[in-house]
């Protein structure tokens, strides 16, 4: 046991668990998920808001059960090394607004930070400009976190508070296996587009939960990764991505996944201003609150409730995406999109004015 | 070393070791480290006192003093990690 734990404290154990990503989050695609979306924490979360009917954009509805399994994976990880501790009460309402956010901003650019890295991996260029965006928004969260901001303290709450998110996502998945037909028309599955394109689900959720069981030993965070090297030059993380990076190129190469270039990119668009400005805004929510996407489903397994609102946010924040026109698609950039992430941008900088104490 | 029931470190003779206290519980990744290292920096060379609530804090913490060449001493108490850096 301690063994384990000490591998995956190591560079060498993140690096192996980045390089796990990298490599399943391929071949996902390859079995079946959308092209350079193996892994999509937002366009997944989106999915799944689609299913439940949040937004009626019918390309994109299906229950990812890579999802699940990232919940569910870290709550065991969390209960086997007794990890699980049920936590709330650090400004919900904030956490929720930033997840909403940052997925708004991740909408504009068509993917979480993990699909930008494996976009990065197929070959779309766009993701250059969407990365840089991710590395700017970070770094103006970080010089929040250095002038004094956070979100408070947490408090340790009842034990059952903590199980809620992955009890949610029990039920996520009850529903994607009866899949019941409702005279709403519940649940929506798409069928075309990339909501219709996923790999068989015992597959994307055995891969899920490994995922999230070795991303909570190993605390993988992409936004994390990015923010450590400008707040003290730490590589740790960065040797996660890295892993990543290696394991979906390599991949890609072999199994012809890999096409390099900017223009007619799969589920990406190349207006080069939003993919920037989409994920800068992303990347500061994440910064504000503390972790990348997947980051935040790992912890709300583990019982961190206010890491689930956050999670909660990004739902309700696909949902709005995509009813008022905010959303991105391979043809461009929504009509409300550029507007979303200015006010977005805006909501970040007045949280992170405001929300100062001296430290 | 040990810790008195109250808290304070003592040295082997019983002596009370003045520390610098920072507690860190109930506040999320980064900001312990963040506050660890500000504090750090303030004081230059001693010894610091980190209280944290999660193992992830711990390590963070830990990692972050190591590589700035100070000795880490973590504690298990309950539910609340008390971790000890000097230099």
């Amino acid at each position: 046991m301690e063994s384990i734990v000490r591998f995956f404290g190591s560079k060498k154990g993140i690096f192996a668990v980045g390089l796990f990503i990298g490599v399943f989050a391929a071949l996902l695609q390859k079995w079946g998920n959308p092209p350079n979306m193996g892994i999509c924490v937002a366009c997944f979360e989106r999915d799944i808001a689609g299913a439940l009917g949040l937004h009626r954009a019918g390309v994109v509805q299906y229950i990812r059960p890579e999802i699940i399994g990232f919940v569910i994976g870290a709550l065991i990880s969390a209960l086997i090394f007794k990890e699980f501790k049920a936590r709330v009460g650090s400004t919900p309402i904030v956490r929720f607004m930033l997840g909403f956010f940052a997925m708004i901003g991740a909408l504009v650019f068509l993917g979480c930070p993990w699909r930008a890295l494996l976009r990065l991996c197929g070959g779309d260029g766009n993701a250059i400009l969407g990365l840089l965006g991710l590395a700017a928004g970070v770094a103006i969260g970080v010089s929040f976190l250095k002038s004094g901001y956070n979100l408070g303290r947490n408090q340790k709450t009842y034990k059952f508070v903590g199980w809620i998110m992955p009890l949610i996502m029990v039920g996520l998945l009850a529903l994607l296996i009866a899949a019941p037909e409702l005279p709403s028309g519940a649940l929506f599955f798409s069928k075309k587009g990339p909501g219709a394109m996923h790999a068989p689900l015992i597959i994307s959720l055995i891969i899920g939960i490994v995922i999230g069981f070795l991303a909570q030993r190993s605390r993988f965070c992409t936004m994390g990764a990015v923010r450590d090297v400008i707040l003290m030059k730490d590589f740790h993380l960065m040797t996660g991505i890295l892993g990543l990076l290696i394991g979906a190129f390599v991949v890609n190469i072999i199994l012809g996944q890999f096409h390099p270039g900017f223009v007619g990119q799969a589920v990406a668009h190349n207006n080069h201003i939003w993919n920037f400005g989409g994920m800068l805004l992303a990347g500061l929510a994440f910064a504000l609150a503390g972790g990348c996407p997947g980051r935040q489903l790992f912890l709300s397994g583990e019982g961190d409730a206010d890491s689930a609102i956050f999670v909660v946010g990004m739902i309700a924040g696909a949902a709005f995406a995509h009813n008022f026109a905010m959303a991105s698609s391979p043809k461009g950039v929504g009509l409300w999109g550029p507007g979303a992430v200015i006010v977005g941008v805006i909501f970040c900088i007045v949280i992170g004015f405001s929300m100062r104490e001296k430290i | 070393m040990t810790t008195e029931p109250y808290g304070r470190l003592q040295d082997m003779k019983g002596d009370v070791i003045m520390a610098e206290k920072i507690d860190a519980r109930g506040l999320s990744c980064p900001q312990p480290v963040i506050n660890a290292r500000k504090k750090m920096k303030e004081v230059g060379s001693g010894t610091i006192e980190v209280l944290v609530d999660t193992t992830t804090s711990r390590d963070n913490v830990t990692r972050m003093a190591t590589k700035e060449g100070w000795a880490v001493d973590a504690k298990e108490e309950g539910e609340e990690i008390r971790l000890v850096l000097k230099k």
